[in-house]
């Protein structure tokens, strides 16, 4: 090896300061990239943060919303008709088996079931071949805002007002007046009434997703699921009716849905969950959904779910929703959270599996 | 003389800096998208998976290199301590090498995921569904990102400091470059 000559000392000092440069420059780039310095940019941990004082706190081990709801298990029937559309394996004629879990909006896993007229209904598809399908449908034909930003927007105009401990109607007001997509969902919340049953309701996908067929096409789709069973009734004043009404009809016999696709037209939106599509497009009947057995979820299998809707099995992709990537992140979130929780790791909430009693 | 012991041989720095650029944009990535709640979360996703994959196969790849190819000797006047400091870094980039992508794809299996390296293909679950070992392993996939994160800028200005201030012959040990920088 040649011998270099000796660096003078203010050479030295100079290289020392271009290393302490490169490693500065990836230092803050990391930094930027986490988006530490940029703490106004939208994070799933602000939404989580913020869903969080919504429901007046943390329930450890609780999912951050929709907290309060019930494990069901049960499988798909499908009758083929939608393989000409997906090459998904559960759209092929048979059977597979589902992992669901109904629940109501909110953090709060013991508000009382007439608190919101929304119900939703999540789902696990577990295909032969080990890919699955899971989804969180709710029971609104559309959503209330199309982007995450104008969801965190209205989680923090409904944070409730330390005083009143509702939300602030001049704040809700503010929101609503700003934002004049919300007008489908407001239409549809002013007919709608807590149901007494989850087995009654409808549960619509709202994000549009993609279905990819056996040539490589893609068709737009959303779904829904239709119950075979019909009921109008409104719940009762006992904060807990839904568990037992589906405990009572689930021992009576399976519940059932029909899953119906609709595919867009073109041009129709696939980025706005606020647009319903028009009712003319075309519909598929792709089988069955049965629901056949209920679990408590602080111990049944739903408990460990996340039902991010992101998770697909070849054949369906998400489409360019801005929801679904902000959903899977914020599930994500949720998702640490509460297992963390339950494996009962320092510094953090502990999670009980018998429901507290409430103030 | 023209192939030395002053210098990794090809492999060992092919594989050094192709990898280094995959490790580099992996962690730029995991800390990009789980702060992100745009689309970018879901192709950064999806990049994720299968690059951490094909790092652990290169990392399988690179240790059977260097088990067969013994790396130049470090500089016989490299203070104990320096040396000590090398041989110890390179254990542990060794080591996070193989344990990031291991842990990532075991807590993808706690947590019950399907681990899908594209829209098709699926891996085994190499771990029991298990949500606390999936709280555990995925605090573990953070932190030991941080800690190669960290290791790597160590890494880096160790590199930088042979090259442009001991220009001992470290530095072009692996870029292959026959002469150091003055």
């Amino acid at each position: 090896m040649h011998a270099s000559p000796p660096l003078s000392g203010r050479s030295v000092v100079q290289r020392l300061a271009l290393i302490g440069l490169v490693l500065l420059i990836l230092v803050l780039s990391f930094g930027y990239v986490g988006g530490w310095l940029t703490p106004h940019r939208l994070t799933a941990q602000q939404l989580v943060n913020q869903l969080q004082a919504n429901a007046g706190g943390t329930f450890p081990g609780y999912r951050r919303n929709h907290a309060k709801g019930v494990c069901v298990a049960g499988y798909f029937d499908s009758n083929g008709q939608a393989q000409a559309y997906s090459i998904a394996q559960v759209f092929m004629p048979g059977r597979t088996p589902v992992m669901g879990r109904f629940a109501i909006p909110g953090g709060n896993p013991y508000a009382p079931d007439g608190s919101a007229p929304i119900r939703s209904l999540a789902l696990r598809f577990t295909q032969a071949n080990g890919q699955q399908w899971r989804t969180g449908m709710n029971s609104m034909p559309v959503f209330l805002v199309a982007t995450p930003q104008a969801f965190y927007e209205f989680l923090q105009a409904q944070q409730p007002d330390p005083s009143t401990g509702k939300p602030n109607p001049a704040k809700m007001g503010a929101f609503f007046a700003a934002h004049p997509e919300t007008a489908a969902f407001l239409a549809w919340v002013k007919t709608a009434r807590p149901s007494a049953s989850f087995a009654t309701e409808s549960y619509w996908s709202l994000n549009a997703f993609v279905f990819v067929d056996a040539n490589g096409q893609k068709h737009a789709v959303r779904w829904r699921v239709v119950p075979q069973t019909s009921g109008t009734s409104t719940g009762a004043s006992d904060a807990d009716y839904l568990d037992a009404d589906l405990t009572r009809r689930l021992a009576q016999g399976p519940l059932r849905w029909h899953l119906v696709f609709t595919l867009a037209n073109p041009g129709d939106p696939t980025n706005d969950a606020t647009k319903a599509w028009p009712s003319d497009r075309r519909e598929i009947d792709a089988g069955t959904l049965v629901l056949t057995g209920t679990e408590a979820q602080e111990s049944g299998a739903c408990r460990d779910i996340n039902y991010d809707p992101t998770i697909l099995p070849h054949g369906i992709e998400i489409s360019d929703d801005p929801l679904l990537p902000a959903r899977s992140a914020a599930y994500a979130t949720s998702y640490l959270r509460r297992t963390s929780e339950e494996a009962h790791l320092p510094g953090i909430a502990t999670a009980t599996t018998e429901p507290e009693t409430q103030p | 003389m023209t192939r030395s012991s002053t210098q990794f041989v090809l492999a060992a720095r092919v594989l050094h800096w192709l990898m280094a650029v995959m490790i580099v944009s992996m962690l730029f990535i995991g800390v990009g998208m789980v702060a992100s709640v745009s689309e970018r979360h879901e192709w950064l996703l999806a990049i994720h998976k299968p690059l951490g994959i094909a790092i652990l196969v290169l990392a399988i790849v690179r240790l059977v290199v260097r088990l067969r190819n013994p790396p130049p000797p470090l500089p016989e006047d490299l203070p104990a301590v320096q040396k000590l400091a090398a041989y110890a870094s390179h254990y542990l980039l060794y080591a996070l090498m193989l344990a990031m992508p291991l842990v990532g794809w075991a807590m993808l299996s706690a947590g019950g995921y399907p681990v899908m390296l594209s829209h098709s293909l699926r891996l085994p679950p190499i771990f029991p569904v298990n949500a606390a070992a999936f709280a555990i392993l995925r605090h573990t996939h953070a932190w030991l990102a941080v800690l190669l994160f960290l290791t790597f800028l160590a890494h880096l200005g160790a590199a930088l400091y042979h090259g442009l201030i001991r220009r001992d012959g470290v530095l072009s040990s692996m870029t292959g470059v026959r002469h150091d920088l003055d």
